[in-house]
């Protein structure tokens, strides 16, 4: 197989790695809905845990989305 | 349709001058970097030059902006935290008028370039580093070691701590850039459908209605990124700088 071609279905593979990140934000914010149902007042002082959760958990969606950048253009 | 990368490249607008081999120039990143600092200044200057106890509306902008920082600072580092308070307030302001500067059409977004980014992550690591070892000596090595682990498997755990120590800067300069440059590239490809669809004659501009639709949309949605990310970086700037000054977990 030519190099190329690899690398450009190494960076299609990469790409799935940012699926297991919508996962774990999206459990993420299901999880603080849930709590937040049951009990709205304590709600606001959690929001900020929960947005500081779903960023970490992007983050390491972000990273595959860099290897695949860097395996398409460099 | 055109490369949805053209945005991102960096112009010279002005060679300044070289040492050492090395070619200093003015670029379009240095001038947004230059107009994002004015307009702050200028901002918050004109919020702030004539206070009123009944606030107009600029200085109520002024104001939520101040206390918005105000208040993540105090809740997550405490009192003694307060100090932390500029630098936490000036990386906001610059991130976020930095992404909602890039949201402009033609205009250069400097976060989504990973130097930019990386800078100000490395930056603030580095400060915790500096910080914790003033504050604490070598006792702030603790935060490697998590109070109450059975100490057979404590190198283990310590070995995870310092490699997720490690990440972190990789990952607060990479989550802002991979969310600017992922969103500004989303939108161009849309903007080229858009493009492409309605140079196939009278369907294609009523096909073309969708994508532009989903631009609009994804407008909207950018600009809550662009909050969401200067919000993310500012308090997670916040909670490193906490295990500087309170290593015990």
């Amino acid at each position: 197989m030519e190099a190329d071609a690899a690398k450009l279905i190494g960076a299609g593979i990469a790409c799935i790695g940012m699926g297991g990140a919508g996962v774990g934000v999206g459990i993420i914010f299901g999880n603080y809905l849930v709590g937040a149902l049951r009990n709205p007042s304590a709600a606001p002082a959690q929001f900020t845990n929960a947005l500081i959760g779903a960023a970490l958990a992007e983050g390491l969606g972000i990273f595959s989305l860099v290897i695949a950048l860097l395996l398409l253009f460099t | 349709m055109t490369d949805p990368l053209h945005q991102f490249e960096i112009h010279v607008i002005a060679p300044l001058f070289s040492i050492f081999g090395v070619q200093f120039n003015f670029t379009n990143a240095a001038l947004f970097m230059l107009v994002i600092v004015a307009i702050i200044c200028a901002l918050l200057y004109a919020a702030f030059a004539n206070p009123e106890l009944v606030p107009s509306r600029l200085q109520s902008v002024g104001e939520v902006w101040y206390e918005f920082v105000h208040n993540m600072v105090r809740q997550v580092m405490g009192e003694d935290g307060m100090k932390f308070f500029p630098l936490v307030f000036s990386i906001f302001s610059f991130v976020l008028v930095a992404n909602m500067l890039g949201m402009f059409p033609y205009f250069f977004t400097v976060t989504s370039h990973v130097i930019v980014t990386a800078a100000l992550a490395v930056f603030v690591i580095l400060l915790v580093i500096t910080v914790g070892i003033m504050r604490h000596g070598l006792g702030w090595f603790r935060l490697f070691a998590p109070h109450g682990v059975p100490i057979a498997i404590l190198p283990f755990i310590s070995a995870i701590e310092v490699i997720s120590f490690l990440s972190r800067p990789v990952s607060l300069g990479l989550r802002l850039f991979g969310n600017m440059l992922a969103g500004h590239i989303v939108l161009k490809v849309f903007a080229g459908f858009v493009v492409s669809l309605s140079a196939l004659g009278i369907t294609g501009i009523f096909g073309a209605i969708f994508p532009l639709g989903m631009a609009v949309g994804l407008t909207a949605l950018e600009f809550l990124v662009a909050f969401l990310q200067a919000f993310v970086f500012a308090i997670l700037t916040c909670v490193y700088l906490n295990d500087a000054l309170h290593p015990g977990h």
